[in-house]
């Protein structure tokens, strides 16, 4: 291991007790990879990947998570601004409320959307009365099923970035003439810009990586709402071989937004904000 | 009588203190507020931001009622329109110097084009013209505030608010911006608070000192007034600085007794010299040293100040000297005692004049 000041031996030795639970961690997380990669049959991973099914269950994978990122950051970012700039009364209930979905399970999140907008449900059953809207087992059903997982961690990112700005730069904005719709959109939003990034890229991870609430509410039909992880689970159950190419993609295209948010937007963000 | 122009009586209640004072001010006044930590100065300016409610009183300026919580009335921040100059500075982190100057204009409903003349006008006057595309992190300190006094004044605001402005920065940028801003507060035509805790920036940028101690003013006088006759020992302490007005011309400023102060800093028309009392010298002879100014003065008080004795003297209008009590104890300093001061020109600091000097 390098060593560096102020981390180096001048403070003395990292004790094994620690040091070993540390290496054991890190082996435990690399480990699944590991053996992903290396049982994956590589021959087949052009071919599957162009076959119809796999394309078709990536590009609604891409959709939907994209749009529910769309629908998170729409309603998330004024949450966020609301809990981190406003008091109110209840304001730490309505933080509780927004982090529940975030420990809730996510089939026991999918039975509770059935609840509230199947067929029958809460909502669900006045929509389909009034407009005949039905919302299980479409493709937006899928969306919202997202949304509801993704908004806890983008909330909550955003929030805590807003937070972390100086709220000193509202009261400048303020003597300067400006409302506070000015000094959000002109001011806080962007000296909040590497949370917002951070918490968009969570977001979308969640989306992406989605299952059981997707599966519960929306269904795994090809097409409309069989997303990646849907379709790595069909084909664990058929043919394991296909259900390891697809989890390599899936991976792939994780890794690769990763890289790519990382060299290009990230640390342009953070040293922005870190040059202040 | 005509109202003032800014007419306030803050009353703000906290669980731990009270703020109650009044404050008037004419345009063109330069109003130091001094006084130690926790006195209630940065409520002061808040509450007359409109940042922080008043609990009673009234602000009024120019005319227009800020804020009077007994009738109810209360313009909200963003409509008042006040230029505030923070002790950090404050310069949005993320806009250049010029989109930082022009935000004021810019939110007063001006387009982008002018929003930005008027701000390259402003960043010209305190001489950062050139500075205008940076990054308020590619800037000094005393680039910063220069950006930050520009973007307050940019907004044109009827009440100008400074609260610490010279505190974060280096003493030598601290000092050269002193004298621009005594320019800048000398040609502003509405009304400039001052908040500071250092007696130099009071006594020679201001045209009068409000003390506040404890919530509450203290003193309400001329800048000379609160350095030579403060009303307590509180404020004494606080304003301990001797200060003398005259005329220079090179290293001599001549007094309006005639006589004549020597300093080591040319400079040429209306200053102000000052010394920390701690800087007089007394004796109970005429002086044999290397000190050029010397005065034959009368002990007018001789009070304990601190570790030390502060002796008050009749010369030059009154000067403070701080001796030790056992130096004190030998001149047999009582009041009427006679006694020479001398002060060493290199010991006088000199502010204002022409722009030679700077």
């Amino acid at each position: 291991m390098r060593t560096r000041a102020g981390r180096g031996p001048a403070v003395g030795r990292a004790p094994l007790r620690l040091l070993l639970p540390a290496a054991l961690a890190v082996a435990f997380l690399t480990l699944p990879l590991v053996a992903l990669l290396t049982r994956t049959p590589w021959s087949q991973l052009l071919g599957r990947l162009t076959s119809q099914a796999v394309l078709q269950a990536l590009r609604l994978s891409v959709v939907t998570s994209l749009a529910a990122v769309a629908v998170v950051t729409v309603v998330g970012v004024p949450l966020a601004w609301a809990l981190a700039r406003l008091d109110f009364p209840g304001r730490s209930l309505v933080r509780a409320l927004v982090i529940v979905p975030l420990v809730l399970p996510p089939v026991v999140g999918g039975v509770a959307l059935l609840t509230a907008f199947g067929r029958r449900g809460l909502v669900g059953a006045p929509l389909d009365t009034a407009f005949g809207l039905t919302l299980p087992y479409t493709t937006a059903a899928v969306v919202v099923a997202h949304t509801f997982v993704a908004l806890p961690f983008f909330v909550l990112s955003v929030e805590g970035a807003l937070r972390a700005t100086d709220r000193e730069f509202d009261v400048v904005a303020a003597t300067l003439g400006a409302s506070r719709w000015t000094t959000f959109r002109t001011v806080s939003l962007p000296l909040a810009g590497p949370g917002l990034l951070a918490g968009l890229v969570l977001a979308w991870a969640r989306a992406l990586g989605e299952f059981g609430a997707t599966i519960t509410f929306a269904g795994n039909f090809p097409g409309t709402t069989r997303t990646m992880p849907n379709a790595i689970y069909v084909e664990l159950q058929s043919d394991p071989d296909a259900a390891l190419v697809l989890s390599v993609i899936l991976m792939a295209v994780s890794v690769a937004v990763l890289a790519l948010l990382r060299d290009r937007w990230f640390d342009v963000a953070v040293q922005g904000a870190v040059r202040r | 009588m005509s109202d003032p122009f800014l007419d306030a009586h803050v009353v703000v209640r906290r669980p731990a203190h009270t703020l109650d004072v009044h404050l008037r001010a004419e345009p063109g006044e330069v109003v130091a507020v001094i006084g130690p930590n926790g006195a209630g100065k940065s409520t002061l300016v808040r509450a007359l931001a409109g940042i922080l409610p008043l609990s009673d009183g009234h602000v009024v300026c120019d005319g227009e009622t800020w804020e009077e919580p007994r009738r109810g009335v209360r313009v909200e921040a963003r409509r008042r329109r006040v230029g505030m100059v923070f002790q950090q500075g404050l310069l949005f982190p993320h806009l250049s110097a010029l989109r930082n100057v022009a935000f004021g204009p810019r939110s007063r409903g001006e387009s982008r084009g002018d929003a930005e003349a008027v701000a390259r006008d402003w960043l010209g006057r305190l001489g950062v013209g050139d500075l205008a595309e940076r990054r308020p992190g590619q800037l000094s300190g005393g680039q910063a505030q220069r950006v930050a006094v520009a973007r307050a004044l940019a907004a044109d605001p009827r009440l100008l608010l400074l609260d610490e402005p010279l505190s974060a920065l280096d003493v030598g940028v601290a000092a050269a911006l002193r004298l621009e801003l005594a320019r800048h507060l000398a040609r502003y035509e509405g009304a400039s608070l001052l908040i500071t805790h250092d007696a130099l920036d009071a006594l020679t940028l201001a045209t009068r000192v409000l003390v506040i101690d404890e919530g509450r003013v203290a003193q309400d006088g001329s800048p000379d007034d609160v350095a030579r006759r403060p009303a307590t020992d509180h404020v004494a302490r606080l304003v301990g600085l001797n200060v003398l007005r005259g005329v220079s011309a090179d290293t001599s400023v001549r007094l309006p007794d005639g006589s004549v102060l020597v300093t080591a800093t040319p400079a040429r028309g209306e200053v102000s010299a000052s010394f920390p009392p701690s800087a007089v010298t007394l004796t109970a002879g005429e002086p044999v040293g290397s000190a050029r100014n010397r005065w034959r003065a009368s002990v007018t008080s001789v009070a304990p100040h601190g570790s030390s004795v502060r002796v008050h003297l009749d010369a030059v209008g009154g000067l403070i000297a701080d001796v030790t009590p056992t130096s004190s104890a030998r001149l047999g300093l009582v009041p009427g005692a006679s006694v020479w001061a001398t002060v060493k020109a290199t010991e006088v600091s000199v502010y204002g004049g022409e722009e030679a000097n700077r």
